[in-house]
């Protein structure tokens, strides 16, 4: 899957989980940018990408996101 | 909705339950408003979101008050101005294995274990004594899931030192204390974990990574069994079954197949199952769950279906039969109206997804499950919990025989011209008294289930109604009433409330299924003694407007009071003077005070 395959799907999570139609998300995107982007919904958000794309983050992995960009690497090597 | 029904779509709802509350809140219903706190042992914030989408779909508007991570011992125990002030209706204790202090070690002695059980168990029993008495509202309490491992292996269960013992022997005090007290109640996450597999449920991930003591995946299920205790508690079950017959209580068409083909009994196993599920719907009408057919029929051959010797369910369990060729829903409508309740308190059983369609489009509210294959019946009805259970009068074991009372009631009605004969023909008796103990639940469950002969519509818990009961402010009473046919137990309640002399009507509800019998009258001939007893001289009386009350529109009118005031939203209130002359309205039922 190309990068900008797993962008397209992983807005609609990130649209889904905030629901918010205009959210689009890039490698820089933290959860300094999104309004609602606390630790709770954190919660809610990694769950629904592991739906999406049918894998399991570790829990290293869960800790460890700085930003999107790094979400997006890992879901890469996993697919 | 659809989506928030069993069986639902976990990841749906996890993933879109913002866009869920959305449109549940755009669809302009009228939901019941209820304060719920939440008192956590673990993060509770998902079970929260979760657990106020099934509210919604039930009804019920939920404001919610949630402790500090892991403040449930706090919240329950010591002084808490903020819980004070927020006033619950319901107190949801969301716990788990987790919790617990110290587990038997291998070392430890029988008598060492027992104090361990009666350290957790007192910590426990002193949480609820202290919320019950301080709040005086319905709790719900999680018992214990089951360890996710097993240090003795199967030696765990039956060893004292085994944690799979400890949890299970603690989870019978948690329902001791259940069985005695009556505002208390137990979600059984034992069963929902065992339910949804232990090993998932439980999974570590979850409680170390966001400490959650269950699988987020699961969290729907759990919000979904604490969403129907209490929409039970709030009097929103379903009452009723209505069945289709072909292919949902027997295998094959009983006009094409006949008696001797039909698939049902004991002999193979197609036959086997349909018998299995006669046997659950048949096990329901102990829960006082009335049974009606809908089925595309002649009569004479539904009835000969029914007369099947293997048929465990016969005409005689059934209140209303509709064996016709008549659209399902014109008949689903027709049932409900003869039996006097409300359409959307039937649930409707039929294997054809055509007919489901029919019937809940055009009846708002009904509900027909998606029930699958004849082998999941029974799952996707029990683990929906339409009939959750929490409390059982004894007017529900009795509800079936009733109806079928009225039924000949109306059979007898048929043959007297005169209205006033056909009602002293049913030798009416009538004990209507200030509120009693042993009749607490069943008021407050009449407080939340009518919605028809409802003045005011307020709802009362049993906590409510105990305290009323108690308050000097207030005249209660209970209506009971017996004619030659059976008992239907308490079917009116009115709640006065005293102020400066006068006595304002809180409450006036009467079952639809003794309407007509002039019960509302001995009732307020009931109410007007009690006034004159406390020298009250006017009784206010209160209206208000519902989807579902117009029958009482004009009730204070047609019991002799004159309308003093109505609003724009057609609430209207009226006042009766008692005089020295008045006299008795009912004259067909005796009453005993």
């Amino acid at each position: 899957m190309l990068r900008e395959e797993v962008y397209c799907k992983l807005n609609e999570v990130f649209q889904d989980v905030f629901d918010d139609e205009d959210i689009r998300v890039e490698d820089s995107t933290t959860a300094d940018d999104i309004e609602d982007w606390d630790s709770l919904e954190h919660i809610n958000l990694v769950v629904a990408v592991e739906k999406k794309f049918n894998i399991k983050f570790n829990m290293g992995e869960v800790n460890k996101f700085k930003n999107v960009g790094e979400m997006v690497d890992i879901i890469i090597s996993r697919i | 909705m659809k989506e928030l029904q069993y069986p639902f779509d976990v990841e749906y709802i996890l993933t879109k339950k913002k866009r869920i509350r959305r449109q549940l809140l755009a669809d302009n219903s009228k939901r019941i408003k209820k304060k719920i706190a939440i008192l956590g042992g673990y993060t509770t914030n998902n079970i929260k979101l979760i657990l106020e989408l099934f509210l919604l779909n039930y009804g019920i508007e939920p404001e919610f008050y949630e402790s500090e991570y892991n403040q449930y011992y706090q919240d329950a125990m010591f002084e808490n101005s903020e819980l004070e002030n927020f006033k619950p209706d319901i107190i949801y204790i969301c716990t788990s294995n987790r919790n617990i202090i110290r587990y038997p070690s291998i070392q430890d002695s029988n008598d060492d274990i027992n104090l361990l059980l009666q350290d957790e168990k007192n910590k426990y029993y002193s949480i609820w004594d202290s919320i019950s008495s301080k709040y005086k509202c319905p709790i719900i309490q999680n018992n214990f899931e089951m360890p996710f491992y097993r240090l003795l292996g199967n030696k765990d269960a039956s060893d004292i030192h085994g944690k799979v013992n400890f949890l299970t022997r603690l989870n019978m005090f948690f329902y001791e204390y259940a069985q005695n007290h009556d505002n208390f109640f137990i979600c059984d996450i034992n069963y929902i974990s065992a339910d949804y597999g232990l090993k998932e449920w439980s999974d570590p991930f979850y409680y170390h990574m966001y400490k959650y003591a269950l699988n987020v995946n699961a969290i729907p299920y759990l919000s979904f069994n604490i969403a129907n205790i209490i929409k039970s508690i709030f009097g929103k079950n379903k009452k009723g079954f209505v069945l289709d017959l072909d292919n949902t209580l027997w295998g094959g068409v009983i006009g094409d197949d006949g008696k001797d083909n039909i698939v049902l009994g004991p002999e193979e196993s197609e036959g086997q199952v349909y018998l299995e599920f006669q046997k659950y719907i048949k096990e329901t009408t102990q829960l006082g769950v009335i049974l009606n057919i809908n089925s595309k029929n002649e009569e004479a051959n539904a009835m000969e279906g029914l007369s099947h010797p293997d048929s465990v369910l016969q005409k005689d369990d059934f209140v209303c039969i509709k064996a016709n060729w008549e659209p399902k829903d014109k008949n689903l409508k027709e049932i409900a109206a003869s039996i006097n309740i409300l359409p959307e308190s039937l649930l409707f059983i039929d294997d054809n997804p055509a007919e489901r369609y029919i019937v809940t489009e055009h009846v708002p509210g009904v509900i027909a499950p998606e029930i699958g294959e004849v082998h999941q019946y029974i799952q996707n009805i029990d683990r929906g919990g339409y009939f959750e259970t929490t409390t059982i009068s004894s007017d529900d074991i009795k509800r079936n025989e009733m109806y079928k009372e009225n039924i000949k009631r109306a059979e007898l009605q048929a043959s007297y011209d005169n209205y006033s004969d056909y009602l002293l023909s049913l030798e009416m008796h009538s004990t209507i008294k200030p509120f009693e103990a042993i009749y607490m639940a069943r008021i407050a469950q009449l407080t939340n289930k009518s919605n028809q002969f409802n003045l005011t519509t307020r709802r009362y818990s049993q906590a409510d109604i105990e305290k009323v009961a108690l308050d000097k402010d207030y005249i209660t009473l209970y209506g009971k009433l017996t004619d030659k046919f059976g008992d239907n137990g308490v079917v009116s309640v009115i709640i006065g409330h005293k102020i400066c002399g006068e006595c304002h009507i809180d409450l006036w509800i009467m079952s639809c299924r003794v309407l007509k019998r002039d019960m509302e009258f001995a009732m307020m001939d009931a109410l007007v003694k009690q006034c004159k007893e406390a020298n009250i001289k006017n009784i206010y009386g209160y209206f208000y407007p519902t989807a579902k009350n117009a029958m009482v529109k004009d009730f204070f009118e047609m019991q002799g009071f004159v309308k003093i005031a109505e609003n724009e939203n057609g609430n209207t209130k009226w006042i009766f003077s008692i005089d020295d002359s008045y006299k008795n309205k009912n004259s067909v039922i005796k009453v005993e005070e």
